[in-house]
């Protein structure tokens, strides 16, 4: 469904992501984990075309996304919806038309047949009775569920998903997590999750990426993954600190640091 | 010598700053340059954001409504204080309507009236678009297959290129009324010799270049408050420091062109 080749990215000379090859298969749940600062919301931003590559190309079907013209791209993102880490609800637009919005913007339907259509949507992610509400006024949960229901109005081929559980109770997350599982095992949809929540990641995936420095280092089922016998996976699995993956991110220890300032002084 | 070499280094750095600075600034010129060609780009393509114009136009000019009136009719009175106290002196006091209103069309409504839409709307313009950076909100049009450039840039240039005129000329009817008020009934000008004098002195050369003088300042007032707002660094900080940045800029230009311009018209 959509392939990355040879796909880097850089921000002056911090390199976000190394050169690397990925596939995303269809109809499918693909979790891309790792910790934080390891690429994974640079590597969905480039596969979602929000982000130019520095270097690689990044294929959805058979289309190039990372050559075609800008308008073409909004074309094709007609079939992406999208869920991001901190919601992105258009803030000057009740719960209503930030799931509506899709529907204004690409449809010629009705009023009333958009009407049911949200309608629908936010009786799936529970929250029917708020379209009336500001997105101030949701909380960090409803606001991930009217996201969640936004970027699924359209029904479309592929979904990203951003830190979908990050800073949720886990009630909310669990939510989330189960709407995600739900939803694609019953409309057949693609779905790329980027999460560092190691347990929904594994639960709700058939394929999991795991990434470390801009870099792909385990790839394979959630089995292959828990199964794994390198230091750095099961660190990561496990949430250990001590390991190949240092936790402390200081260049000197801290020792030293203190006795120098000693002896300066 | 060796005291030569550390001032020889001082004036390169200096200049390497210099141009550095020099060479950022052309680039952002650029940049604001090129994003505003791509959101006037949409102005013929479909779809059409007639609708968001709309509503941007109202939230501008209604917005803006009861500051510009405050100020032009302080800056009508107190021309007409001032300007009083200046042609007594050479007992031309029947010139006093000429003087306010050729002051306030030609040169104060179109000037204060676009200092006044930066302050109110031009920051808030770049504040908002800002937050919706940082927030992603931006983002989140593009992967709903809505292009931020035709949605959010363009309605907002081009509403302040058609707000700013419609808000100087109430600045200027208000400015001139304020000024006879003062003038006539406080003063004692001659009402007559007030309205008689305006008329005969005022050409639509000068309406013209009031004119054209609040169409440009509109036009530059968007294109830096949008362009300040989509470029902010995506913080709390950035946000905050692009708005300012976006109130100097805005008005250190209106100056400026606003001096070419008059040369234009004069």
């Amino acid at each position: 469904m959509i392939r990355g080749e040879h796909l880097g990215k850089s921000f002056g000379d911090v390199v976000a992501v190394r050169p690397l090859d990925i596939h995303i298969p269809a109809h499918a749940v693909t979790a891309i984990m790792g910790g934080s600062g390891s690429g994974k919301t640079t590597l969905l931003r480039l596969l979602s075309g929000l982000e130019k590559p520095t270097c690689g190309h990044v294929w959805f079907g058979e289309e190039d996304i990372t050559a075609m013209s800008e308008q073409r791209l909004f074309k094709l993102r007609e079939q992406m919806g999208m869920v991001f880490q901190y919601s992105a609800l258009l803030n000057s637009l009740n719960v209503y038309d930030n799931v509506a919005f899709p529907l204004h913007e690409h449809t010629s339907l009705a009023e009333p047949v958009i009407r049911r259509v949200v309608s629908m949507k936010l009786e799936q992610v529970g929250l029917r009775g708020f379209e009336a509400l500001m997105p101030s006024e949701l909380s960090g949960g409803m606001a991930k569920r009217v996201a969640f229901a936004r970027a699924m109005v359209m029904d479309p081929a592929v979904v990203f998903f951003d830190e979908p559980t990050s800073g949720l109770d886990p009630i909310s997350a669990g939510v989330i997590t189960r709407l995600i599982h739900d939803t694609a095992s019953k409309v057949q949809m693609t779905a790329v999750v980027v999460t560092h929540d190691v347990q929904a990641g594994l639960s709700i995936a058939d394929h999991v990426i795991l990434m470390w420095q801009g870099e792909i280092i385990a790839r394979g089922t959630p089995e292959d993954i828990r199964n794994s016998t390198d230091a750095r996976v099961q660190q990561f699995v496990q949430g250990r600190p001590d390991g190949p993956i240092p936790f402390s991110r200081s260049t000197t220890p801290y020792i030293d640091d203190l006795l120098q300032a000693e002896m300066r002084a | 010598m060796s005291a030569a070499i550390p001032v020889q280094h001082g004036i390169w750095r200096w200049l390497g700053a210099l141009g550095r600075r020099s060479l950022q600034a052309v680039q952002s010129v650029g940049d604001a340059a090129v994003l505003t060609l791509q959101a006037l780009g949409h102005l013929l393509r479909k779809p059409w954001q007639g609708r968001h114009f709309v509503l941007q136009l109202h939230a501008l000019g209604v917005g803006s409504l009861v500051i510009i009136l405050i100020t032009g009719a302080f800056t009508g009175m107190v021309l007409a204080l001032q300007g009083y106290y200046t042609l007594a002196k050479f007992g031309s006091e029947s010139l006093l309507g000429a003087g306010v209103a050729l002051s306030i069309i030609r040169e104060l409504g179109p000037v204060l009236g676009a200092f006044m839409v930066i302050g109110r709307a031009g920051s808030s313009i770049t504040a908002e678009i800002g937050i919706m950076r940082v927030t992603e909100q931006l983002d989140a049009l593009r992967m709903m297959a809505v292009n931020p450039r035709a949605r959010i840039i363009l309605p907002r240039i081009i509403a302040t290129m058609l707000a700013l005129p419609l808000l100087v000329a109430v600045f200027d009817v208000i400015g001139i009324g304020a000024g006879y008020v003062v003038g006539v009934e406080l003063l004692g000008v001659n009402p007559g010799a007030y309205i008689a004098e305006m008329t005969a002195k005022i050409t639509m050369h000068d309406i013209n270049g009031g004119w054209v003088k609040a169409i440009v300042f509109g036009f530059m007032i968007g294109s830096i408050c949008t362009w300040m707002g989509y470029r902010a660094e995506p913080s709390t900080e950035g946000v905050a420091r692009a708005t300012t940045r976006a109130v100097v800029v805005a008005s250190v230009s209106v100056l400026i062109v606003d001096y070419i311009l008059t040369s234009f018209f004069l």
